[in-house]
């Protein structure tokens, strides 16, 4: 296990570059998801305060 | 739907409305999401545990299993970007510039990680991080082509003007994917030449070829997830006053 994780003595090379491709493919799906409910949320909000500006 | 008859024609036509892509992308997405993980964690199993060192790289190149299909990626996404440019500029397709919006963050995001893996691994196997190189240098110069379609798009407030005047942008860089991918025959550089796309025979074990084929269809089901996850909001967000938005975010909030 331990031998694993050395590659080889290629450890501070092989980590570094498969946490960052992780960190970074992540973020790229993590983002559109966020985008998508702050924008729900946002238009809905704007959809109740002209269903009341309208009843009033 | 009362529109008769509903032959594939009309179907395929329906597709491209926004309401419809919308709908439709929500199904396939949980679908695309499982066989993306399922290809990531047999891609990762048979490339950093079952896959033999290299005779000559020992363990380093085991970041072959990221770095090309990143590279792969960065240029199957800009060919992308282009397409849909075209067809944005041609046929005045909504849903063409959506694609086109979205695939050019996630385009970058691989051209930046095939450059930093690359460097990685140039670092350990050829003594240096960087080289001024025909096929690292043209990479770079993809990445700029991503972060000036980005920029100008964003830079233009009508959504339109600023899809086309990307579409014209993106198209003129098309030049650049041959490049990168001949540099490699055309120039001497010290990037070592294709190995897998070689047509009469990969010089690769097939024992390593098989976790970077599952790599890259990994990559490629994480590409597909994000863009249309992307352009999902972009549609929402164009069509902001229409009815069926209306009823979708109403319905959601309460």
């Amino acid at each position: 296990m331990i031998e694993f994780f050395q590659m080889g003595g290629y450890a501070i090379y092989v980590w570094p570059a498969y946490a960052l491709t992780a960190l970074t493919l992540a973020v790229s799906v993590i983002a559109p998801i966020r985008r998508r409910k702050r924008l729900i949320r946002e238009l809905s909000a704007i959809a109740t305060q002209k269903e009341r500006s309208r009843s009033e | 739907m009362s529109q008769n008859p509903d032959t594939w024609l009309t179907r395929f036509h329906r597709l491209g409305s926004p309401p419809s892509f919308y709908r439709l992308a929500g199904i396939l997405m949980p679908f695309i999401a499982i066989i993306c993980i399922a290809l990531f964690v047999a891609g990762l199993y048979g490339g950093l545990v079952l896959a033999p060192p290299d005779y000559q790289q020992g363990e380093s190149y085991r970041i072959i299993y990221i770095h090309v299909p990143s590279a792969w990626m960065s240029m199957f996404v800009y060919a992308v970007l282009a397409a849909t440019s075209a067809i944005s500029l041609i046929w005045r397709m909504k849903l063409a510039e959506a694609v086109a919006r979205a695939s050019a963050p996630v385009g970058a995001a691989y051209t930046f990680l095939a450059l930093v893996t690359g460097s990685l691994w140039g670092k350990p196997m050829w003594g240096t991080w960087w080289v001024w190189d025909a096929r690292l240098t043209s990479e770079l110069i993809l990445l700029f082509l991503y972060l000036g379609y980005m920029a100008l798009v964003a830079a233009i407030d009508d959504r339109r003007t600023a899809s086309r005047a990307g579409a014209v942008l993106a198209i003129v860089g098309v030049v650049n994917l041959p490049i990168i991918h001949f540099s490699v025959e055309w120039w001497n550089t010290l990037h070592q030449g294709p190995t897998v796309t070689k047509f009469d025979q990969p010089s690769i074990a097939i024992s390593m070829l098989i976790p970077l084929l599952l790599m890259a269809g990994a990559f490629k089901f994480h590409y597909l997830y994000t863009m249309l996850a992307r352009v999902r909001v972009e549609i929402l967000d164009s069509e902001r006053r229409t009815a069926w938005v209306n009823t979708l975010v109403t319905s959601k909030a309460s």
